[in-house]
């Protein structure tokens, strides 16, 4: 016997790509990076190791930081070579 | 002027709001794989934190394709990927066996092995946190002496590290690597380098856990650096039958470049408890290794 399989009854458990999987880990934050644009020198070292992938550095403009998602870590500070990078902590 | 890969290819692949720890190296990690690769990558992941960091589904933290496999089968999972790739002509698309180092030291020592024997065109990454982090910091054997863990909570731990790239090296396979966290375009050149050779391709990844190995979530990167200028990992490749040390290992040839390891033991707290007759015969084991990747330049 042939089994005819409809292949719209079937969903394929496929996940897709999305901001978010863990929510908005900004609330996790016990420390905020708050950085001086003036002392920066657009290295790019912190946004290169930011483990979020939140750290935006733009010859231009100098760095920003999306604080929905950033953890708080403190790495980016701890690689900034000229100290352009503070934690400060979250209300 | 182009703009460098790093940062500029590695925005978009490793999507924020993933699970992982603050400071884990991890995602760290992918976006040097995303800066090389993009989005035309296959990881095949065996059950590890790493599992978890990429999310629950229908959400993935990554925008590349991921096959999580139980344990054990990492590394044949990617063979046949890898084959079949080949079969349907797909060049483009680099086929990533991502595993801990439990999954691969000992968990997935076998499928690895032959793997390698069968030389399938593919990069095997062992990030190496030197223990079973997702499980709660129980040893495995690639975690070093005098390290504390779940389950050598008071000595700490009494065998040395299992050193799986010189294992990889004795399979005879095209191309073998050391790298770390802590130097991301040494880690970005040598999967350049690998991404060029066809065949079987394995790098040793050093991958400082703040929560397993005890230290502050900002010093993931600090303690990555300190353990290559300590020279307790030495950062090197394998190809046309010899080892070639890599930039940041190179000065350390000379002894007296290389700073006491007592200055990358102190940053954690796992090695709190080790003594000075410890700390004297890791600085040994440190010489030794140093003799035998000089024995085989
Ligand atoms: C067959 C099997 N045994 C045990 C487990 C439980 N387990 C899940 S992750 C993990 C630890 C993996 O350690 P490692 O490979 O070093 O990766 P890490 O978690 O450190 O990133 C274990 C033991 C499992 N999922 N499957
Ligand atoms: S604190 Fe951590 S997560 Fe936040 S921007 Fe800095 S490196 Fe990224
Ligand atoms: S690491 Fe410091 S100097 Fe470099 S881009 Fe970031 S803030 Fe600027
Ligand atoms: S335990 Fe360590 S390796 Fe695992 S997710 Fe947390 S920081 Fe990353
Ligand atoms: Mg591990």
């Amino acid at each position: 016997m042939r089994v005819v399989v409809e292949p719209s009854r079937y969903k394929i458990p496929l996940a897709r790509p999305s901001i978010g999987v863990a929510g908005k880990t900004g609330s996790w934050r016990l420390e905020r990076p708050i950085v001086d644009n003036n002392a920066c020198t657009r290295c790019f070292l912190c946004e290169i190791h930011c483990p979020v992938n939140v750290i935006r550095v733009e010859p231009e403009t100098g760095v920003s930081i999306n604080y929905d998602y950033c953890k708080g870590c403190g790495l980016c500070a701890d690689v900034c070579p000229v100290g352009a990078i503070k934690m400060v902590p979250e209300e | 002027m182009s703009k460098p890969a790093l940062p500029y290819k590695a925005r978009d692949v490793v999507l924020p709001g993933d699970a992982a720890c603050p400071g884990c190296p991890i995602p760290i990690a992918w976006k040097v794989l995303s800066a090389v690769f993009g989005d035309k990558m296959i990881l095949v992941i065996p059950a590890s934190c790493s599992s978890v960091v990429v999310g629950m589904y229908p959400g993935n933290s990554l925008k590349a394709s991921v096959i999580h496999v139980p344990f054990a089968s990492a590394a044949a999972v990617a063979s046949g990927v890898a084959e079949a790739l080949e079969k349907r002509g797909v060049s483009d698309v680099q086929v990533i066996a991502w595993a801990g180092d439990g999954g691969t030291a000992d968990i997935g020592m076998a499928s690895l092995s032959g793997a390698a024997e069968r030389n399938h065109n593919f990069i095997y990454i062992m990030y190496d946190n030197e223990a079973y982090m997702n499980t709660g910091i129980q040893r495995s054997s690639s975690t070093p002496r005098g390290a504390w863990t779940t389950t050598t909570p008071i000595l700490g731990k009494g065998e040395e590290k299992k050193d799986v790239a010189r294992i990889m090296i004795a399979h005879g396979v095209p191309y073998v690597a050391t790298a770390s966290i802590g130097y991301v375009h040494d880690f970005y050149s040598k999967l350049v380098r690998a991404s060029k050779i066809k065949g079987f391709k394995f790098i040793s990844l050093h991958a400082p856990c703040p929560v397993g190995w005890r230290f502050d979530p900002r010093y993931t990167v600090r303690v990555a650096r300190l353990a290559v200028e300590t020279g307790l990992w030495i950062l090197y490749e394998y190809y046309d039958g010899r080892i070639h040390l890599s930039g940041p290992s190179r000065p350390l040839l000379d002894p007296s470049k290389r700073k006491p390891v007592e200055e990358y033991l102190k940053l954690q707290g796992r090695f709190k408890n080790v003594d000075e007759k410890m700390v004297k015969s890791i600085q040994e084991y440190v010489e030794n290794n140093w003799e035998w990747v000089k024995r085989h330049m």
